[in-house]
């Protein structure tokens, strides 16, 4: 019982990166209408920068992360400035396509700038350590990092529900017909949603840094699974979202535990029956 | 006279919005009925939950005596059911033929066969050339569709409706964005293919003119619910439906 | 679209068509081993775009099928040396997966549908990855022979050298092309564009949308699991990067290179593909920036591929 209790916190956790990152997806399609294929390198590139501040440069840990948030903010920035924006009114075919091109690009782009081989910087000491729980040690980490994907979720709630940006990006999300024709800068809530969107995604990359392989080719497992969420909670639903990173990030970790070979193909049942059962998502309205 | 298609009771809500909100209706055969009323008022949707784009929350709704509803959209057009789209819904890749062509060979069967010539299926070809001649369209045939003017578009989309040979037909706003001369052609081309082709055509329409030069029946349609229907002289007559139309040239 | 093939193009695609046949005795064993990838990528190409060109759907997980493909005739070949028999057990066991995957991925959007694809193509990578028994794992299939074409009683051709694979590789790929040819031009191409230009309208003719998304998705992964069987008897290994998004994307750039409208884009994509690979790796290892790029160019500004520039 403690043992199966015990999984479930470490579910938790794990549950907690794939919810930042299917968090940023979810708020860029629910607003641009853009499935950003390369989400999870985005994922990567923030978990690179912060390898690099704080296991390379050595920068605190408190300031390597929003250095790498900004980083690849920036990166987001240009993504969708300089590419996204000037082919939204074609085929969506295309967009799709053109963030795969990004997504060959980047990954062999951190290749050539930080060589193949993966890192695992230390954990910070404050942060490092074990409580005991239900009679086994869990890491102080994990629990920080449920700690930050909980807040992340209740400040996004309060973001679009109580902030003049939040409703202008509902609005725009709505009708962005509508939102221009009331005096809403539409372009720019773009831009601000992806570059927000993006952040969350290095947000993600960022904190696992401690604690999870930094390697070329975990943006792209990342986004699959990023994927399965969105097809398990609905595009669109940040609470589905939600719901969901934490069901296969729970039932992933019991995966492990009793099926242990079947461990990665385990979510793709889930998403499969899903897929079965209820096309539309588990949350679709 | 009988009854093609009857919608008994039949509700659809989006949300908070009730878009139908109880209609009860009958389509007899060889009547040419308009469906009008003010924006929002659910006649896309009715068409939407006829011909299986969208499927009631309540009711039932039957074709040829048979329940169809919550039937696929395709197997109702193999009964017998077709419509045209309001926003120009064509296959605007294809040469003009072949828009006309595919439901025919659908109706024909022919639409999955892998491995013979387009130009070989002869009946088929016979046939959609004909339907281009009838619609007036027999010189565009190897345009694009996509090439089209906005009046010829709507032609093309008139000729694809009645391609699969339907017993019942639904168009939606057939006239819209026409110049008076396009308009004209179309009205023209309804009443001859109405007459010619045992289609009963159902006209969801905004412009009056259109409505009373062409329909047999009117039902008008206010708030998901049907407010009146009657022949033309009766609808002109009622106060109910001048009301609804405030502002609108209705008592030409 | 009924494309009349023209007299200069039928004569042009004549005399590649002798050239390719006259090769062995004109080139050396590197250019023919190049010649039948490009003919193997051709293959895989135009059933992707059969997909997205004619169909209207983005799938980014081709490779898994062409894995499957691989995987399944090498594992034929071990156990029986024969090879029409592998190659069909491949492609009989590529459309099998594209039949089953294809039943969960088309009744979906064109979005979904693309992420589902990607999401499929990298479950069949962690399966060949994972199932070490089967698939070998990491280290793969290994010493699968070039088996010989055996017709019990009738013929027993051996294929040791590289030309008489080439000519194999040659004419099925030549029977492949000639018959997706009549696919496109029939009334089942024709129903498939018509599905890509409007979905509604297509089941207003009485299509029924779904049935026709899955036929052109099993379709497109025989035409996978065929490229990917022609692989194991000539590289005698099978590894799992075959089945990774990255061997996803090259049916996806030679056809965006080729021309996605054009029927026979894909083939002279392949070509390109190789041509610019060839160049590209005597500078650098990092090959696939590379490959984004080009597609990150041609997206922003060449749509159309090689093919929209002679349209004009």
């Amino acid at each position: 019982m403690d043992t199966i209790a015990f999984q479930g916190l470490i579910g938790l956790s794990l549950a907690m990166y794939l919810w930042l990152i299917s968090a940023g997806l979810t708020i860029i399609f629910g607003v641009l209408r853009i499935v950003n294929f390369a989400h999870g390198s985005l994922f990567m590139v923030g978990a690179y920068l912060a390898y690099t501040f704080y296991g390379q440069l050595g920068l605190p840990f408190w300031l390597a992360v929003p250095l790498s948030l900004l980083g690849t903010g920036l990166l987001g920035f240009v993504m969708e400035r300089g590419f996204l924006r000037r082919i939204y009114g074609i085929d969506e075919a295309y967009q799709l396509l053109l963030t795969f091109g990004f997504i060959l690009i980047l990954d062999d782009a951190v290749k050539l700038i930080w060589g193949g081989v993966f890192k695992i910087p230390p954990i910070p000491g404050f942060l490092d350590g074990a409580w005991r729980v239900f009679g086994r040690a869990f890491p102080v980490y994990n629990a920080f990092i449920i700690a930050v994907g909980l807040a992340v979720a209740a400040g996004l709630w309060a973001l679009f529900e109580k902030t003049w940006w939040g409703r202008t990006v509902r609005a725009t999300a709505s009708d962005r017909e509508m939102a221009s024709a009331i005096g809403i800068n539409v372009p720019r809530v773009f831009s601000g949603v992806f570059v927000f969107g993006s952040m969350l995604a290095a947000l993600g990359g960022a904190l696992g840094t401690p604690v999870r392989v930094v390697a070329p080719g975990i943006g792209a497992a990342m986004i699959i699974q990023a994927f399965i969420i969105t097809v398990i909670g609905g595009l669109g639903n940040l609470k589905g979202a939600f719901v969901s990173s934490l069901i296969v990030g729970i039932l992933s970790a019991y995966g492990t535990l009793f099926f242990p070979v079947f461990e990665l193909f385990f979510i793709f049942v889930i998403m499969a029956v899903v897929l079965l059962v209820r096309p539309q998502g588990l949350f679709a309205r | 006279m009988s009854d093609l298609l009857t919608i008994e009771g039949v509700r659809k809500r989006f949300g908070h919005f009730a878009a139908i909100d109880g209609v009860d209706l009958m389509l007899p055969a060889g009547r040419l009925t308009a469906i009008i009323g003010p924006n929002g008022a659910g006649k896309t949707t009715l068409i939407n939950l006829a011909t299986g784009a969208l499927f009631p929350d309540s009711g039932a709704i039957h074709f040829k005596g048979e329940a169809i509803t919550h039937l696929a959209t395709h197997h109702r057009v193999r009964k017998g059911l077709s419509r045209s789209f309001q926003i120009m819904n064509i296959f605007w890749r294809l040469p003009v033929l072949e828009n006309v062509l595919l439901p025919v060979l659908s109706r024909r069967g022919r639409a999955g066969a892998p491995l013979s010539r387009l130009e070989r299926e002869k009946d088929a070809v016979a046939e959609a050339e004909q339907i281009l001649r009838d619609i007036g369209l027999a010189e565009a045939r190897d345009a694009p569709a996509g090439a089209l003017s906005h009046g010829d578009q709507r032609l093309l989309e008139l000729g694809i409706a009645i391609a699969p040979r339907p017993e019942l037909c639904f168009l939606d706003e057939p006239s819209s964005g026409l110049t008076p001369v396009e308009r004209t052609t179309v009205l023209t081309l309804i009443r001859k293919l109405s007459a010619e082709r045992h289609t009963t055509f159902v006209i969801v329409e905004h412009d009056m003119d259109v409505v009373f030069s062409l329909a047999d029946w009117i039902v008008v349609m206010n708030r998901g619910r049907v407010l009146a229907e009657g022949s033309p002289a009766q609808i002109r007559a009622k106060r109910e439906v001048r009301e609804v139309y405030l502002g609108e040239e209705l008592s030409a | 679209m009924i494309e009349r093939t023209s007299r200069p193009l039928a004569l042009v695609v004549g005399v590649v068509v002798l050239a390719l046949f006259l090769l062995p005795l004109l080139a050396g064993r590197y250019p023919l081993y190049l010649a039948i990838q490009i003919l193997i990528l051709s293959v895989f190409s135009l059933g992707f775009n059969l997909l997205f060109g004619y169909t209207g759907l983005l799938s980014f997980g081709q490779a898994g099928f062409f894995a499957v493909g691989a995987y399944g005739c090498a594992k034929i070949l071990l156990a029986v040396p024969n090879l029409l028999l592998g190659l069909a057990g491949g492609v009989v066991a590529a459309g099998a997966a594209a039949l089953i995957l294809g039943i969960l991925s088309v009744r979906h959007t064109r979005i979904y549908f693309s992420m589902l694809t990607l999401a499929f193509g990298m479950m069949i990578y962690s399966i060949a990855w994972k199932w070490r028994d089967f698939t070998g794992g990491d280290d793969g299939l290994v010493g699968i022979p070039r088996a010989p074409i055996q017709i019990p009683g009738l013929l027993n051709l051996s294929l040791a050298t590289m030309e008489r694979y080439y000519y194999v590789v040659l004419v099925v790929s030549i029977l492949a092309i000639l018959i997706m040819h009549r696919l496109v031009r029939s009334p089942l191409g024709l129903t498939l564009q018509a599905i890509r230009d409007s979905e509604s309208r297509a089941e207003f003719a009485g299509i029924p949308v779904r049935r026709y998304r899955l036929i052109a998705f099993t379709i497109a992964g025989l035409y996978a699991g065929l490229a990917g069987a022609l692989l194991p008897p000539l590289e005698n290994t099978v590894t799992p990067p075959i089945a990774h998004w990255s061997t996803s994307a090259e049916p996806v750039l030679a056809t965006l290179m080729g021309g996605v409208h054009v029927f026979g884009g894909p083939i002279v994509g392949a070509f390109l593909f190789f041509m610019i690979k060839d160049i590209i790796v005597r500078f650098t290892e990092y090959w696939l920036i590379w490959l984004g790029v080009i597609v990150v160019a041609l997206v922003m500004g060449f749509r159309g591929g090689v093919a929209s520039i002679f349209a004009r």
